[in-house]
């Protein structure tokens, strides 16, 4: 498996409204600490080593 | 006296005394008020079906100014149908390729592609007074045909009397006041509608604390036809966001997010404007091209719409219903298929075909249209303006990430350009019995396609229809006062067959006098469409 980056969200707008919905009300701190929380989360969902490695590349 | 409220860009329908004036209050079946791109589709579409329509507007003619300058599709396609879609479409300009900057990198460029075997463009920038003189143009020539529609200038309604059977109306003319009984009343007089001040109704929704500034320029450039966007332009003074758009006659788009606090007098005066413009044009070119100011104007926005579009006797159509912010294209496209959707309801209706539920149904229908537009603007309106820091940091991650990798591209949002919304699971709509494509279900408008030398919507010209792919011909289907008409094609298109049939290798569809679908079969059953045309008319048949 490699990193798929081309649009693969349904619905990118509904998704990118409850991303920043879930921060509603919070400080910046408490928004740093979701974000790292959600970054563990969804990468444990993705799992393969060589995926993560190619995502943690394409951010830099 | 009717004192002007704003300059017009030129006279459509002058002041003329009429009877009415002499012998009031006379009863008109339709009285529609404001003579916009609403009013005027609206009148336009009652007129062709026989039915009496008067417009009247405290103008003479369209307002001065570009206003709405971008018309989808969908709309083109109902102009068409009204026998004004040509001209709009020969006067206007055609775009496809649009490009996203961030500061000052180009960060993807997009091709809109437009899918072939349609008659009209995906959507096409046209000012909006083109835009009605060429729907007035179609009324004038409908009325030659015997169309009973009147368009009433400098006529200005004063107060509105609901009543059980009937709407009261003052009318203020140059000539003194008079009155006028209305069977049903539609308010198409803006976003500030006196109508719905008039009665007291509510307007509620979100404000969004920003202001844009508009500068219609003109000159002749060598710019491509393309849509520019620029989120945190490079250029100075330039606000948040800049956009750069092409229009007829050599007049070009310019728009500034200028921020919530500020002097408007100060922005607007003329130095001011063409310093900011002088910014942005020399920033592509090294050099300032000779341009005229046209038009320019500060406008903040809201996204909101009314709980009700029909009050009794009355309805609301466009922006006196819902307003929407500009990003996307969704306040004159939605309106004109407002004037769509309520049209053949009312024909129907005061032709006794109908009963009165059905007019419920163009409430029901808008509503959830309105809701949707909304929501996609207000979307768009989040991302451009961000409205916290945490916001504000998702935003420019999707910017960068989109100037790296497709998918970021998915995120960017200047606005969703306006498609017609599909009443999934409405009342008025039947069974999908056809394992056929998901954009042809019940409740969707239709897409055009070839058909011989012409187009799918040239048949679809307001009445219900039966269009049947493949297979035999059927008989017309008689029921509840209707009798569709049969369009059977032996011989489908690629196009078509594509849209209509996908895997299946015959079918039946019934559509409504709007274009939306109905229902849909892989074959003809009389029974069945029978009961989908009492569906579609809001007849309770249990």
């Amino acid at each position: 498996m490699t990193l798929n980056l081309n649009p693969n969200i349904n619905d990118a707008d509904g998704f990118y409204q409850e991303l920043l919905a879930v921060h509603d009300g919070l400080s910046k701190a408490e928004s740093d600490a979701l974000n790292a929380r959600l970054i563990l989360v969804l990468a444990n969902h993705i799992g393969d080593r060589t995926v993560l490695r190619e995502a943690l590349e394409a951010a830099k | 006296m009717v004192s002007p409220r704003y300059q017009t860009a030129f006279k459509l329908y002058p002041y003329k005394k009429v009877p009415d004036q002499d012998d009031s209050p006379a009863r008109h079946p339709v009285v529609i008020i404001g003579a916009g791109p609403v009013g005027l589709a609206l009148a336009l579409d009652l007129g062709m079906r026989g039915t009496p329509a008067l417009i009247l507007d405290d103008h003479e003619g369209p307002g001065l100014g570009s206003k709405a300058i971008c018309f989808a599709k969908r709309t083109l396609d109902i102009a068409t149908r009204l026998g004004a879609g040509q001209q709009m479409v020969e006067k206007g300009i055609v775009w496809n390729v649009g490009k996203v900057f961030h500061r000052s990198d180009k960060i993807f460029e997009f091709n809109l592609l437009p899918e072939a075997g349609h008659r009209n463009p995906a959507f096409i920038n046209l000012q909006q007074p083109y835009f009605e003189k060429f729907l007035h143009d179609a009324i004038r020539d409908a009325r030659q045909h015997g169309a009973p529609i009147e368009v009433r200038g400098m006529n200005r309604v004063t107060s509105v009397c609901p009543s059980d059977d009937h709407v009261l109306l003052d009318v203020e003319t140059p000539d003194g006041s008079y009155q006028i009984k209305a069977d049903w009343l539609i308010a198409c007089d803006g976003a500030r509608s006196p109508t719905r001040d008039m009665l007291g109704l509510t307007f509620d929704g979100r404000v969004f604390e920003d202001n844009f500034l508009i500068a219609d320029v003109r000159m002749k450039a060598d710019f491509p036809t393309e849509r520019w966007f620029w989120f945190e332009p490079p250029f100075e003074g330039a606000g948040q966001s800049a956009l750069l758009h092409k229009q007829p006659d050599d007049i070009w788009r310019i728009d500034f997010q200028l921020g919530w606090e500020i002097d408007r007098e100060k922005e607007l005066h003329p130095d001011r404007v063409r310093a900011r413009v002088d910014a942005m044009l020399s920033s592509q070119t090294g050099a300032v091209p000779a341009y005229e100011l046209e038009w320019t104007s500060i406008y903040t926005f809201q996204c909101r719409r009314m709980e009700a579009f029909r009050h009794g006797r009355v309805f609301f159509a466009g922006d006196s219903a819902h307003q929407v912010s500009p990003f996307g294209a969704r306040g004159a496209n939605s309106g004109v298929q407002d004037a769509e959707n309520l049209a053949w309801k009312l024909d129907l209706v005061l032709k006794g075909v109908a009963d009165e539920a059905l007019l419920q149904s163009y409430a029901h229908e808008r509503e959830f249209g309105a809701d949707e537009n909304i929501l996609n603007s207000s979307r768009a309106t989040d991302f451009m303006t961000p409205k916290s820091e945490n916001s504000q940091i998702f935003r420019d991650a999707v910017l960068e990430m989109a100037s790296r990798a497709p998918f970021g591209q998915a995120f960017v949002n200047s606005g969703r350009l306006s498609v017609p919304c599909i009443y999934d699971d409405f009342p008025l709509f039947g069974p999908d019995a056809l394992d056929g494509p998901a954009r042809t279900r019940p409740g969707a408008a239709c897409p055009d396609a070839p058909v011989g030398n012409g187009f799918l919507l040239d048949h679809l010209t307001g009445h219900f229809v039966l269009l049947v792919l493949g297979g035999d011909e059927p008989p017309p289907v008689s029921a509840f006062g209707i009798t569709t008409a049969v369009m059977h094609l032996a011989e489908v298109s690629p196009e078509l067959a594509e849209r209509y049939l996908g895997a299946a290798k015959q079918a039946v569809y019934l559509i409504r006098p709007d274009q939306h679908i109905v229902a849909r079969w892989p074959t003809f059953d009389a029974d069945a469409v029978a009961r989908c045309i009492a569906l579609a008319l809001g007849k309770d048949t249990s």
